[in-house]
């Protein structure tokens, strides 16, 4: 027997799903990591709360992100059974639900813990949606590039929930994934050009080429390996932060040169996930290693924070 | 949308079971937010409340 579904018809699971798990859980690492590292106390249990309003946020930005974007992830496999696509949940419902979790976690980080890391947090998931989802996402080929900012801002998110402000130290940890989620994100389009090209998504293999592409991943290769030490220059990081970044940098820079000898059949597709899947690992050990450092309080570096100050 | 076969074909009590199974999870929200909301308000004020001159 059937009948008329009048209300709605998703399950906790549905909604859950719609906050995009395996990003907030990256979105809370780093944000815990930039909490960890900025200067100054904070109460274990405020603390705690920061994380969770962020964690909040991440997810709303995910929920409104899968409202916009059901058209175009209903063309794509990956993302074909996501709830709304799917019908599990209707527009308005994820549409709703995303709207009330990010006033819900702006609102309870600036009255719990302070409204400097409150508004960044706000201006975080407005630029996720707004800029990137609705703006840049479907308009050009950098959309990745300066859409990346957003996941860029939790670790400042974190830092600023502990101080109060907005401070230039911070502001590396913040360049650190910013330079590296193109590479990121253009090493999973090159083996899903198709999905990018059936929804219309301008990503750089769609438009310029997987040849531009490989040579564009290359390029930020190269940028990353400066700029993943700039924390320790920064004195945020010690040496065990700067020495293992530049190893992991090494490989990450080895690794985008295989994706760019291998360009044809198998081997392409084989060296392009490698890399995927790499830097994935990559920014998560980067951060680790800045979690280790401070809970074996090694001292950070100092060089370059002497003249930031 | 894509998904309108699989709303048309939900059975009432498996209707039934998704919307007890929100409302628990919203209950459940809201009373965390309320407990959140105290013990931070607590953690926050710290020994100042009891210090206060009267």
């Amino acid at each position: 027997m059937t009948v008329e579904v009048l209300g709605s018809t998703a399950s906790v699971g549905d909604y859950l799903q719609l906050l995009k798990p395996r990003v907030m859980s990256l979105v809370v690492f780093t944000a815990f990591v930039g909490l960890t590292l900025a200067p100054g106390t904070v109460h274990p249990w405020v603390g705690a709360v920061a994380i969770l309003c962020i964690l909040i946020g991440a997810g709303a930005a995910g929920a409104l992100n899968m409202w916009y974007d059901a058209d175009i992830d209903a063309l794509m496999a990956r993302t074909a059974l996501r709830p709304v696509p799917r019908g599990r949940v209707k527009p308005g419902e994820a549409l709703a639900f995303g709207l009330f979790l990010a006033g819900t976690s702006v609102f309870m980080l600036g009255t719990l813990v302070n409204w400097t890391a409150a508004a960044l947090l706000a201006f975080t998931i407005f630029f996720y949606v707004a800029i990137y989802t609705m703006w840049l996402k479907r308009l050009t080929v950098q959309n990745i590039v300066i859409g990346g900012a957003a996941g860029a801002f939790p670790p400042m998110i974190g830092w600023s929930a502990v101080t109060g402000s907005l401070d230039l130290a911070s502001l590396t940890l913040f360049l650190v994934i910013f330079v590296w989620t193109p590479p990121h994100f253009w090493a999973l389009s090159l083996y899903r050009t198709g999905d990018y090209a059936r929804a219309g998504v301008p990503m750089l293999p769609v438009v310029a080429g997987t040849e531009e592409t490989r040579r564009q991943i290359l390029i930020y290769s190269v940028v990353m390996l400066p700029v993943s030490v700039l924390p320790a220059l920064a004195g945020v990081a010690g040496w065990l932060y700067a020495g293992s970044a530049l190893i992991l940098s090494a490989v990450f820079l080895a690794l985008a040169h295989a994706v760019r000898r291998d360009h044809d059949g198998q081997n392409a597709n084989r060296a392009a996930k490698r890399l995927f899947t790499y830097s994935l690992f990559y920014l998560f050990a980067l951060f680790l290693v800045l979690l280790i450092e401070r809970g074996f309080r090694i001292a950070p570096f100092a060089p370059l924070a002497d003249l930031l100050r | 949308m894509t998904g309108e076969p699989e709303r048309a074909g939900l059975q009432p009590e498996e209707q039934e079971r998704r919307r007890r199974g929100r409302s628990i999870a919203i209950a459940l929200a809201l009373a965390a937010m309320a407990v959140l909301f105290f013990i931070t308000t607590i953690v926050r004020l710290g020994g100042n409340v009891a210090d206060r001159a009267f």
